[in-house]
């Protein structure tokens, strides 16, 4: 046989390995959907052994329902709605505090960094729980403090720790040759870090801010421990009233799970846009 | 040479830690003066420009540049800095920021200069870089040549007095170093005083008003080029241009 009869030779048969046959698509597949169902059934056949109603058909009334006046969203919608305000209003705070821990610390001041380290050791080594008790119930009397602003300054100040140092990182990441060229051209270090260092910064400090602000919006759940009218206080309420624990918390975590998602979708797609125009 | 002295620097002294990478330097620039500085890596070249615009402080010794004397952390080194524009090896053009508002960012935020007239100085200064056509584009689009000329520009923007440059070429394909090149002698030709730390001997030679020659943070030479590179007064600037040149 010459070569003009096959073109090109045969390409060398690969043995069929463990990995290889567990990673043949049909095979992934099927295993992937054995995996889930096993989980799904493992739940339900336990609940059907404690002999447990379920009712899922009286969930979608908690997310809204429709009147002739139209659509009335429902305690659950309400419940995010706060968690989401709670959560922004929290992070922007994290945000301007962070930045302001950060900077202190690279400001060469040794009391800037003394007050910015104090600041991350004391806030890393106290549990959100007990820092949601100081605020609520001591700095609360003392500075007139109602339920809502001691849950948005706990996980502000909580929060801020670790931003701090994110932002850290992505200034520090920014190449040294950017403070010459802004310097160079007689810029301050105010002038430098708004122009030049701090928006080239963003590319760096995108992905781990998306997931601190994830970590934020899970976190801002612990404040339904004082009652604010937050998604999980809700899930709470709504199973007081109505023993559906199983539907309620499976559906609270369900809409935690779609608003992070979402919020990590919107990121990535963000990340693209800002990765094609450099 | 009897214009006017720009940079006047009196036995400079610079440590990194206990290595001295300058000592006891003195070195005075004039108006319209175009002076190349050479010399083996590591001899304090670069240290020595860079201490030119604040970008390093020195030690000890005194250095003026136009009439103002540098202090470490001075309020005018800012001042200073727009008179004296820099050209870095790595270009360090800002990433974020199109060709143009690289150049325009300057002028608008330190000069306080209004948008369309910081713009007409770059669309200037662009031609004279020879790449108006490259205004909209990100540094990132542009070959290393282009970034480099785009850094001049950048630098002229700022309507400097000194230029200084820190090993332009040395960054570059061997293709390009010719652009960046010719850019420099038009730019010598428009009476501009440049400060140029470069092992390119050829631009040295056609450019040069005088050839300083560095070794071990101390001037060991200073000379007119046509003296320098046909007979070095000393052994070691002789060794140092057998090297560079027998290739």
């Amino acid at each position: 046989m010459t070569l003009a009869d096959t073109g090109r030779p045969a390409a060398p048969q690969r043995p069929w390995t463990a990995k290889r046959v567990l990673n043949a698509r049909p095979v992934a597949v099927a295993l992937y959907l054995v995996i889930v169902a096993a989980i799904v059934w493992a739940s339900y056949a336990g609940a059907q052994r404690m002999g447990y109603n379920w009712q899922w058909y009286q969930v979608p009334k908690y997310f809204g329902s429709f009147t002739d006046d139209g659509f009335q969203p429902g305690e659950i919608l309400f419940g995010l709605g706060a968690t989401v305000l709670l959560s922004g209003l929290s992070f922007l705070l994290a945000v301007a505090l962070g930045l302001l821990v950060a900077l202190l610390r690279l400001s060469g001041l040794v009391v800037g960094r003394a007050v910015a380290v104090g600041y991350l050791e004391l806030i890393r080594n106290i549990p959100l729980l007990v820092l949601l008790y100081l605020f609520y119930y001591v700095l609360g009397p003392i500075f007139g403090l109602d339920r809502w602003w001691a849950s948005i300054l706990t996980l502000a100040v909580f929060h801020a720790a670790l931003i701090s140092e994110i932002l850290r990182a992505a200034i520090n990441a920014v190449a040294q040759g950017q403070w010459e060229a802004a310097s160079a051209i007689g810029m301050s270090r105010a002038q430098a870090y708004r122009w030049i260092i701090l928006p080239q910064s963003v590319r760096f400090l995108l992905p781990p801010m998306t997931g601190e602000f994830i970590a934020l919006i899970k976190s801002s759940a612990i404040v339904s421990v004082i009652a604010v009218a937050e998604l999980t206080t809700i899930g709470r309420n709504i199973i007081s009233d109505t023993f559906m624990s199983f539907e309620i918390w499976f559906t609270i975590a369900g809409v935690y799970l779609i608003l992070t998602l979402v919020l990590s979708f919107g990121v990535s797609a963000l990340e693209r846009r800002l990765a094609t125009r450099q | 040479m009897t214009k006017a002295p720009i940079i006047v620097a009196e036995h400079l002294d610079k440590f990194f830690g206990d290595f001295q990478a300058l000592s006891d330097v003195s070195l005075t620039v004039h108006q319209g003066e175009r002076v190349v500085v050479c010399g083996p890596s590591g001899s304090g070249k670069s240290t020595l420009i860079r201490c030119f615009n604040g970008l390093e402080s020195h030690d000890a010794g005194r250095l003026t540049v136009e009439g103002v004397e540098l202090v470490p952390d001075s309020p005018k080194i800012r001042q200073l800095r727009q008179d004296v524009g820099m050209v870095f090896q790595q270009f360090n053009l800002f990433p974020h920021l199109s060709v143009l508002e690289n150049l325009t960012i300057g002028p608008m935020k330190v000069r306080k200069l209004p948008k369309a007239e910081a713009e007409a100085t770059a669309r200037k200064y662009l031609d004279r870089v020879h790449i108006p056509e490259q205004a909209g584009k990100y540094p990132s689009q542009l070959s290393g040549g282009q970034q480099q000329r785009v850094a001049i520009a950048r630098a002229l923007c700022m309507e400097p007095r000194v230029m200084l440059f820190d090993e332009p070429t040395s960054a570059l394909d061997p293709e390009m170093i010719g652009e960046v090149l010719d850019v420099m002698v038009e730019l010598a030709g428009t009476g501009m005083t440049m400060v140029v730390v470069t092992h390119e001997m050829g631009f040295a030679r056609k450019v040069a008003d005088r050839m300083v020659f560095m070794e071990q943070g101390r001037i060991v030479e200073v000379a007119p080029p046509e003296k320098f590179f046909s007979a070095p007064e000393s052994a070691r600037a002789k060794l140092f241009l057998d090297q560079i040149l027998e290739h």
